[in-house]
């Protein structure tokens, strides 16, 4: 294990290591989000759709009387499942092996990879059909198989357009929520061999196509690569949710079935289920619940596939458990509430965050899993107003605001060695110490203030400032900074109190 | 060291030291003395189970009817008469009227149909192991009256009987009858997607039908 310094207070001389993959943004989110504001035909697509699914979660949310009490109790799980993880863990591979299946590890994305790769290799298939998965996204299995001549085929039919757009994901339950209906069928008309030229963009016609473009595929396949909603301790049971049957036609029909699933995901019990069963339908596609469901423990004779697998899969999740103030962020249960109440979600899109997961929880997760310092996934704990929408949604309780505060501090104060360090003081230490000097006395204070008439002047007729300097100039990149007032507001009530008093003598 | 082995290493590394053993791992395993904050039960009775269980099914645009257990064979004959279809070897003799004999296949876990063949099937008909009415979800467990999973998949038109006694009111309650050693299909209404504009449209890859029959 090497030991470079990752600039985690706890842990010194190194800590567990980052993940690697599809969790990192390439760009900086401003310039990411600045690009993608541009088009005017995304931010209408997902303004609707954001729209729609919001109005869903509130009806169906606000019909359980017991909804909060559940997301206590989500939350608590998580908190409990988190604690006990070695146990669970050790538990969950008992329970999954005793019952037919085989247990694998995996320390982060390419080792992941490797494993599903020789397990593939051994059944002598090329081809296999894919659930859609976030953890076979994080990794890039596909682009991995793909190079090395295993074909891999996404069967959510959102997935699939991402697929067949040569696309990528831009929401974690709804990849191609960025595409409206007619660009759908356009990428359906330009990529499905068999297509009835004549489809429309009616969204039942399209549905229809996916089934029989995907018909015979699953017919045929002998292997099925999944992801997993939760993995029980007690039982070894997998679950997936989900609500078109490409799920339940990839977990019951091929021959083996491999599940590449977080370690993260394990809950302690079965009777766990009861609760996320209720928070994750509602939260995610606003359901009082999800067309299909589907458990499996390890393999049932005579029924579904007997070659099953797993793989555990770290890629920097213990990093983010060894962040106290940050490991909250791996209760998420992947629902995708908080983007779909997310302002700056609803106007930049997922693509913007460059992760496998975007909007609020991806500002978070992806610098967690992988260190705020690396890439430019230190841009990411800004894209939000700090508004609270997400925490408000989230079915366990996840106080993503204040993560993505920490998450702030971390990058301004970082590491010793930490890619943002520097030598010299920044224009923002310098500012900072400027304002504690003003800030720290009446008369300072008073002394500036003298100079708002000339800023207000500075200003102009139209009373903005639209472009500051140095530092400022990233915040009037995007808006203008109002004409400061002529006087301050001490000095209007102390002149105030004045005339008050000459008022009461006369 | 191992993968397993370097994993759960840094998984004790990183609940290091505090946490392992104090009291904070113990949050949550102890709710289940002073019982969780949640309904457990819902209170409802018969009646007002299926009224509540029709009524979800209805707005999943299932069809759902509702019938005595002396007219339930003749339910099933309505919907499944000139069809071919595939049930489970243990769904009663009692529930299949003779004239659909001709039409019938049987499947088992010792003597499964192919794939291929249930794909050429019009129909489906199983019994069910548990309903939950507040959220309109049938469970299978691959019981003898239910099958293997395939065949309630792959036929685009599933009849499913559900008898009355295995209605419950909320979803602890369903979990609470469940094994989850089984392999469970959880159902709510026909398959569906909200992928397009995340409105919800009817029939993807599951059956495109769903047909409940509540027998009391």
């Amino acid at each position: 294990m090497s030991t470079v310094n990752l600039g985690l207070p706890r842990f010194p001389s190194g800590g567990p290591p980052r993940g690697f993959g599809n969790i990192s943004a390439t760009e900086p989110f401003p310039k990411a989000a600045h690009r993608e504001l541009g088009n005017a035909q995304l931010r209408a697509n997902l303004g609707h759709a954001t729209h729609t699914i919001r109005d869903k979660r509130l009806r169906v949310v606000s019909e359980l009387p017991d909804w909060e009490a559940l997301r206590e109790a989500g939350s608590a799980i998580k908190t409990e499942a988190m604690t006990r993880l070695p146990e669970l863990l050790t538990q969950f591979e008992e329970q999954f092996t005793a019952r037919g299946g085989t247990v694998h590890w995996a320390r982060d994305a390419a080792e992941a990879n490797r494993i599903v790769e020789e397990l593939i290799r051994a059944t002598g298939e090329t081809e296999v059909v894919k659930v859609k998965s976030m953890a076979t996204q994080e990794i890039g299995l596909n682009e991995y198989l793909d190079e090395r001549g295993i074909a891999a085929f996404e069967t959510d039919l959102a997935e699939l357009i991402v697929q067949l757009g040569h696309d990528k994901p831009s929401h974690i339950l709804v990849p191609a929520i960025h595409k409206n209906r007619t660009e759908i069928r356009d990428i359906f008309l330009e990529e499905m061999p068999d297509v009835d030229p004549e489809l429309t963009d009616e969204p039942r016609r399209l549905a229809m196509a996916a089934r029989a473009h995907l018909r015979k595929k699953f017919l045929s396949a002998k292997v099925a690569i999944s992801g997993a909603n939760f993995g029980i301790a007690e039982t070894g049971t997998l679950g997936v949710v989900e609500s078109e049957g490409n799920g339940r036609m990839c977990l019951t029909l091929p021959e083996t079935l491999i599940t590449v699933m977080g370690i993260e995901k394990v809950l302690p019990r079965a009777q766990d289920l009861e609760v996320f069963m209720q928070l994750l339908p509602r939260s995610s596609t606003g359901e009082r619940m999800n067309p299909y469901t589907s458990l499996w423990t390890g393999a049932t004779p005579g029924d579904g596939p007997q070659n099953v697998h797993v793989v555990l899969l770290d890629n920097g999740r213990t990093r983010a458990l060894a962040d106290q103030h940050g490991r909250s962020a791996l209760h998420c249960i992947r629902c995708s509430a908080c983007m779909n109440v997310c302002p700056v979600y609803e106007r930049t899109g997922g693509h913007a965050y460059g992760s496998t997961y975007p909007g609020p929880i991806g500002a978070i997760l992806s610098p967690l899993l992988t260190g705020v310092e690396a890439e430019e996934n230190s841009s990411l704990p800004y894209a939000s107003s700090l508004c609270g929408a997400c925490f408000d949604a989230c079915p366990v309780k996840i106080n993503i605001p204040e993560i993505l505060v920490y998450l702030r501090g971390e990058d301004v104060s970082g590491g010793t060695t930490g890619r943002r360090r520097r030598s010299l003081p920044s224009q923002m230490d310098l500012a900072l110490g400027a304002a504690s000097w003003a800030l720290s006395s009446g008369d300072r204070l008073g002394l500036l203030e003298k100079g708002l008439p000339v800023a207000r002047a500075l200003a102009g007729r139209d009373e903005k400032i639209s472009r500051l300097p140095g530092l400022g100039a990233g915040w009037t990149q995007s808006r203008d900074v109002p004409a400061p007032p002529s006087e301050s507001f001490r000095n209007w009530w102390r002149k105030r109190e004045k005339e008050a008093e000459k008022g009461t003598h006369e | 060291m191992s993968a397993r082995d370097e994993i759960l290493a840094r998984v004790r590394e990183a609940l290091a030291p505090a946490e392992v053993g104090s009291p904070a791992a113990e949050v949550g395993s102890g709710g289940a003395e002073v019982g969780p904050g949640y309904r457990t039960a819902s209170g409802l009775d018969e009646d007002a189970l299926v009224e509540l269980l029709v009524d979800r099914l209805l707005d999943y645009r299932a069809r759902v009817e509702v019938v005595t257990s002396d007219g339930l064979a003749e339910a099933i004959r309505t919907r499944l008469e000139g069809k071919r279809f595939v049930a489970p070897d243990g769904l009663p003799t009692s529930w299949l009227h003779p004239s659909l004999a001709e039409g019938r296949v049987t499947d088992s876990r010792e003597a499964p149909v192919d794939v291929v063949r249930l794909d050429e099937l019009d129909a489906v008909v199983t019994s069910s192991a548990v309903s939950i009415a507040e959220t309109g979800t049938i469970v299978l467990d691959g019981s003898p009256d239910q099958g293997r999973r395939a065949i309630s998949l792959v036929p685009d038109h599933h009849v499913c009987v559900v008898p009355v006694q295995t209605i419950v009111g909320i979803v602890p309650e369903g979990f609470a009858r469940l094994d989850p050693t089984r392999p469970l299909t959880l159902i709510s209404g026909p398959s569906a997607t909200s992928d397009i504009e995340l409105e919800r449209v009817e029939g993807v890859h599951g059956p495109r039908t769903l047909d409940v029959i509540i027998a009391r």
